[in-house]
């Protein structure tokens, strides 16, 4: 007689790592905070494909034709705009969230390839102003380590609104992490669990922000560029204001972007997909007359070249990469193998930034822990890095027949889903279907 | 130039740019600076880095003498907000009142306010001195890092909410008191911390008026307990 055994069957609804969360919620009495972006599946630039040059459209050669890869940020004010060789840039990440070393790495590694880094949330360090070429200096809600002279030794200035990972969220950096370095940088005593300020304390609203920046252009000179950097939300709008308020390049950070230590909840919830924030920025940059005169810099989960090339596509002057530079610098390497399981993790999903337990070396301030991790070798890997996504982009522009990056656009596009089509206002692919705008046909 | 003829800068006549440009200049030849018809205009003597003496004559409007190193300013009328923002040293005087935001996230030097202070009066503050001959607004020293605010009059809702280690003297009553603030004991080293600033203000009010307030600590650290509190 055949026995019917019942399958276990796991809940879609109340699946494992939903599971662990109610009862790591129910021991500890706290929500749960961590690094990494947004985990969860999204629409995304997979979700876009190129089509390349055929019959209409004229390819490059790939190894003869030059297709440009440089670009001019913040021509429209400043004295002096930066000039980069590629458009990846380096996204703000805070001495405190990582290493000395690690901001040392990332200066090295975008210097080498003539491009940007930022800093963050915890002032400028000596060792990143020596070795990044061109740096923009973060201006944030809690102005942590704000001096006057770093500005004037900054290339451009970038006020930060929002993060896309913490759209309306302040910065956290646990008290592990607040070393004596730390603390004095930040003017905090060592060792307390900083909650960051999540609104700027003296100036509320885009008619202050319109006065805000034309006081930093005075302080400095109008001599350099001034970004406003805004976590994916109500985009349009955003943009919009940004630009009214005078910004002359504005950097919008999806849902997707990487933190250094943000409640999971927010993460996970707060914001819209990259994707879905590229077109508004243009629209509201073509609206105003502006697209390509103030930049658009784009974040949140730039991997590839072809990631690249797609958020150019849209519109995208450059983009900015934060987790993606970590990585390439050693994060999450499975040589650590060992110790991320020790940690109650593995390599590829450790995201604990904000506990400064780093097997790898880069998000800790551990003394031993960072002295793991060599900078000129991470320096020299981010390089490398940056040049593949640089020339990834270029193989797929050639192949679309662009003679330079900026050139991509969206009609090189098609989307292979429905809410893809949608978000990123290309058609579907295999029909001229755009949901949701007008006079779309097959 | 003769040190006792000040240099005259007219807003009425030149840009914003111009006379902060000139105040700017490595070759700026003169110690001490008035400048005229203010009118209301914003970011007048920002960014100042030598010690020179500015005297603006009349009100002003946002960030005035904003991040200010080394200068002594003196601005003989009522300020708007932010003024002396994130100022690292030298000193900022208001002969009038100022606006929200006095002082936010300055890190060094002394600010006096002759009259009163509007809401967020030394938001985020670093580590300057303030002292404000009148009375301030709603949340103000809210997050205050370092340094010390003193009020002569009366101090608005949720004082130094969120504080670290900054020390407020409050001479009149409070409204409220923000989260993790609390009055504290005066000892010796108070009193005459706060007679030495009262001075540099020129008042010399009995201390013993005071109170001091600063923060209690409880919320350094994340704790489900204190949930309530934030
Ligand atoms: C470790 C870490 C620290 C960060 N610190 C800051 C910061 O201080 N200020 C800021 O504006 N953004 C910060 N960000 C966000 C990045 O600037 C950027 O918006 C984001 O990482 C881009 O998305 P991506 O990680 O998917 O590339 C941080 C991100 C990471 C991963």
């Amino acid at each position: 007689m055949t026995r019917h055994i019942t399958q276990p069957r796991e809940s879609a609804t109340f699946n494992r790592s939903v599971i662990a969360e109610i009862q790591r919620a129910a021991e500890t009495g706290i929500y749960d905070i961590r690094g990494w972006g947004a985990k969860r599946s999204l629409p995304h630039f997979d979700d876009l494909l190129f089509l390349g040059a055929s019959m209409s459209r004229y390819p490059l050669e790939g190894y003869r034709e030059r297709c440009g890869t440089d670009i001019v940020l913040g021509d429209r004010n400043a004295k002096y705009p930066l000039h980069l060789d590629t458009p990846v840039t380096i996204a703000g990440m805070s001495f405190g969230a990582l290493s000395g070393r690690a901001k040392e790495a990332l200066g090295r590694g975008a210097s080498e390839v003539g491009t940007s880094t930022t800093t963050g949330d915890g002032g400028m360090t000596p060792e990143e102003r020596g070795q990044s070429k061109n740096l923009v200096y973060q201006y944030l809600p809690s102005r942590y380590g704000m001096n006057p002279d770093d500005l004037r030794k900054a290339d451009a200035i970038e006020i930060v609104l929002g993060q896309g990972a913490k759209p309306g969220g302040g910065g956290m950096l646990l008290g592990q992490k607040i070393t004596e370095r730390v603390a004095g940088m930040r003017t905090l005593p060592q060792g307390v669990d900083q909650r960051s300020a999540s609104r700027h304390p003296d100036w509320t609203g885009p008619d202050d922000l319109t006065i805000k920046i034309a006081e930093l252009r005075e302080i400095t000179d109008w001599e350099k560029p001034i970004y406003v950097k805004v976590g994916a939300t109500r985009t349009y709008y955003d943009v919009k204001l940004a630009v009214h308020a005078g910004a002359d390049v504005v950097v919008v950070d999806g849902m997707q972007g990487g933190t250094a230590a943000t409640q999971e909840v927010f993460i996970e919830h707060v914001g819209i997909p990259t994707l879905a924030a590229i077109p508004q920025a243009v629209q509201a940059l073509q609206e105003l007359g502006v697209h390509r005169k103030v930049q658009l810099i784009v974040s949140g989960g730039i991997r590839t070249g072809a990631d690249v090339a797609k958020a150019m596509a849209l519109g995208a002057d450059a983009v900015a990469i934060g987790t993606a530079a970590l990585i390439a610098l050693g994060d999450n390497d499975p040589r650590w193998q060992e110790e991320y399981e020790a940690l109650g993790t593995t390599a590829g999903a450790y995201d604990d930034f904000q506990a400064g337990r780093d097997p790898a070396g880069i998000t800790t301030q551990d003394p031993e822990l960072q002295l793991r991790f060599d900078p000129v070798e991470g320096g020299r890997r981010l390089a490398n890095y940056l040049r593949v996504l640089t020339m990834e982009a270029q193989t797929i522009a050639r192949a679309c027949g662009k003679a330079h990056l900026q050139h991509l656009e969206p009609e090189d596009l098609v989307a292979i889903t429905i809410e893809a089509a949608a978000m990123a206002r290309v058609p579907l692919a295999g029909t001229s279907w755009i949901p949701g705008q007008p006079g779309a046909g097959l | 130039m003769d040190a006792l003829t000040p240099l005259e800068l007219d807003l009425s006549t030149s840009t914003l740019r111009e006379v902060n440009a000139t105040l700017h200049a490595p070759d700026l030849d003169a110690d001490t600076v008035v400048v005229r018809h203010p009118a209301g205009k914003h970011s007048v003597a920002v960014g100042l880095t030598k010690p020179i003496s500015v005297t603006i004559d009349g009100h002003v409007g946002y960030y005035a003498a904003g991040m200010n190193q080394a200068a002594d300013v003196v601005i003989n009328g009522n300020a708007g907000v932010g003024v002396a923002e994130n100022m690292m040293s030298g000193s900022v005087w208001v002969k009038g009142s100022a606006s929200q935001s006095a002082g936010a996230t300055a890190h060094g030097g002394l600010l006096v306010i002759e009259g009163d202070a509007a809401a967020r009066c030394g938001i985020s503050m670093k580590g300057v001195d303030i002292v404000v001959g009148g009375s301030i607004g709603h949340m103000s020293a809210f997050m205050a890092q370092a340094g010390t605010l003193v009020v002569r009059g009366d101090a608005g809702d949720a004082l130094g909410d969120s504080i670290y280690e900054a020390r407020l003297y409050v001479r009149g009553t409070v409204a409220s008191l923000g989260a993790d603030c609390v009055a504290k004991e005066m000892g010796p080293e108070h009193h005459e911390q706060l007679a030495a600033l009262l001075k540099a203000a020129g008042h010399d009010d009995d201390t013993h008026e005071y109170t001091r307030y600063g923060s209690s600590r409880t919320l350094y650290h994340f704790h489900v307990d204190n949930a309530s509190a934030y």
